[in-house]
């Protein structure tokens, strides 16, 4: 099995195929917009991550989505119930990694994840959790002695400790290394083909693409785009990017014939020196998404 | 690729572990951070101590009205002193920056019932409080001949003026905590509100002794009752007559800590907050 291959999405329930719903989403902070009629809906049991720019309003969907932040307008369901005015039975099911810290800086990672098990209806065992996210080796080790990385490991560690339906992750890797954040992913990996809905939160496209089911980039607090990470920006992606050297300068065209432009380019050259036909990676389809790059060409063939 | 962890069982899920099982497994969590805290663990047993013995020491030979030993007047003091630093002082700085660290996000990410919180925090001042008086009075009997409660009746009003002083102090820690500014902010505002209580209510200085105002403004607040409590306990019968209204007042005593009590748990209700800012 290669790490880049998700297996099909488990059956869901035919009930409500719905994790997350959300219609008209509006949140303001001192009368700013933050989020502006956002519209989302999170299928069960598959993995979805939003993207976008700092400040685009992903922390503060989420933030409501777990019923801890109050929105200003719109429809949310979340396993079928509000948010808002959800009870403990449905905080239960909900699993999140947060930013913040354990039960105290004096505990042991051990007696902290040992401490919260008995906060759930059904919790998965302290040890089983600590070789899942790489921390067994530091199960004695006070809370307070953890690298930042170890602390984001204890974080998902307690976020999946109590088996939940619907996980939501936070910017999760952040700080880890790289082999940690492998780890991570197959931990996630793992979650989702039990049938654990996932709806993370990333900076790093890569993550995106290697575990997301579904992307959804956020500008502006609205949803700009929804798709499988290879689909993303579908009008985007049919541009080819075409390059080569001319004189030592290297020159560029997007197109949406690329062939065309080879034609033309060969019946011009004899011989075309560093030439590449490059189509959009999902990077370079976000970058345009939240206007970071300009969609125009760059150059004109002459 | 080997399963790390156990499917998730598909089956109908129990309901989550009630408040009151949360809340004790929080007392012996608190209990076990509050020993780990050296610095917290020494300033709760010592200061008491220190200020007995110091006090004690140069006032020794002075009499307070009624010819009581300046140590037996100052044992009540200091005893309910002690009872405020552990719970009001302890609480509202404890909240503030476990509410500053995310720990309290975390809690609430978890549904915990804020109730289950405050059982482990009163149940932690509970313990802290009584092995404080547990290391002050024999040092205060063995050390400066202080009398213990003379009898049962007295010894049961120790008991019940400590027990309720520690939870007014719990909630109004609790409700002090909610102060706005940072945690550092908060634990100034409540360390400079205890040290005026304490020369307000009686602790150092006899209560009589105190001007007009200053009574008056002490029998607002809840350590100026636990202090005169504390000396219905520890001083003779015939010492009440030297209070503010000649005689112990236990029943005024017991409203006005009730009072209190009450009071915080409202203002808990309504400003309790997980976390810093909106939410």
């Amino acid at each position: 099995m290669t790490t880049t291959e998700l297996a099909p999405l488990p059956v869901g329930s035919a009930t409500d195929p719905a994790a997350v719903t959300v219609r008209g989403l509006t949140k303001r902070y001192g009368g700013r917009p933050v989020l502006d009629g956002l519209d989302l809906a999170v299928r069960r049991g598959e993995c979805f991550a939003l993207l976008g720019p700092n400040g685009a309003g992903k922390t503060t969907t989420i933030e409501i989505l777990e019923g801890v932040r109050p929105r200003d307008g719109g429809d949310v369901a979340v396993l079928g119930e509000d948010p808002a005015v959800a009870g403990r039975g449905w905080r239960d099911r909900i699993g999140v990694v947060a930013q913040g810290e354990g039960g105290g800086p004096a505990l042991t990672v051990r007696e902290t994840l040992d401490h919260f098990a008995g906060y759930h209806a059904v919790s998965r065992p302290t040890g089983e959790l600590l070789s899942a996210v790489g921390l067994d080796g530091s199960a004695g080790a006070r809370v307070e002695r953890l690298s930042g990385g170890q602390r984001r490991r204890l974080a998902v560690a307690l976020g999946v400790q109590g088996r939940p339906d619907l996980l939501f992750l936070d910017e999760p890797t952040t700080g880890m290394d790289p082999v940690a954040r492998r780890r991570f992913w197959e931990l996630i990996r793992e979650l989702r083909s039990d049938g654990t809905t996932i709806l993370l939160t990333t900076h790093y496209l890569d993550e995106a693409a290697e575990l997301a089911d579904r992307v959804g980039v956020i500008t502006e607090g609205r949803l700009a785009d929804v798709a499988p990470p290879d689909e993303l920006g579908a009008t985007l992606r049919r541009e080819s990017t075409v390059s080569w050297l001319e004189a030592g300068v290297r020159r560029r065209v997007r197109t949406g014939s690329p062939s065309a432009v080879l034609r033309d380019l060969l019946a011009v050259h004899a011989e075309v020196p560093g030439l590449t036909v490059t189509r959009p990676g999902l990077e370079d389809v976000y970058l345009q998404l939240v206007g970071a790059t300009p969609t125009t060409a760059e150059g004109d063939l002459r | 690729m080997t399963a790390v962890l156990t499917p998730v069982p598909t089956s109908a899920r129990p309901a989550p572990p009630s408040a009151a099982r949360i809340g004790l497994a929080r007392v012996g969590l608190e209990l076990r951070l509050f020993f780990r805290e050296r610095q917290q663990v020494v300033f709760s047993f010592a200061y008491p101590l220190v200020m007995l013995v110091i006090f004690a020491s140069i006032m020794g030979t002075e009499e307070r009205p009624g010819g009581i030993p300046f140590a037996q007047y100052f044992l009540a003091g200091i005893a309910a002193t002690g009872i405020m630093l552990t719970s009001f002082q302890a609480v509202g700085t404890a909240v503030a920056g476990e509410r500053e660290s995310g720990q309290l996000e975390r809690l609430q990410l978890l549904g915990t019932p804020p109730v289950a919180y405050f059982a482990g925090k009163a149940g932690q001042v509970l313990v802290t409080a009584g092995v404080q008086l547990a290391l002050l009075l024999p040092v205060a009997r063995y050390g400066y001949d202080v009398p213990m409660p003379v009898d049962l009746a007295h010894w049961a009003t120790f008991l019940w003026v400590a027990a309720l002083g520690a939870l007014a102090g719990t909630v109004l820690g609790l409700a002090a905590s909610a102060l706005p500014g940072s945690a550092t902010a908060t634990n100034t505002a409540i360390s400079a509100l205890a040290i005026v209580l304490q020369f307000f209510s009686g602790v150092f200085f006899g209560f009589l002794e105190l001007p007009g105002w200053m009574q008056q403004v002490a029998a607002l607040f809840p350590l100026k009752w636990l202090t005169q409590g504390m000396r219905s306990a520890f001083l003779p019968e015939e010492a009440g007559a030297f209070e503010v209204a000649g005689g112990w007042e236990h029943g005024r005593t017991a409203l006005v800590l009730a009072a209190w009590v009450i009071i915080g748990v409202m203002v808990c209700m309504r400003t309790f907050r997980w976390r810093r800012g909106e939410g």
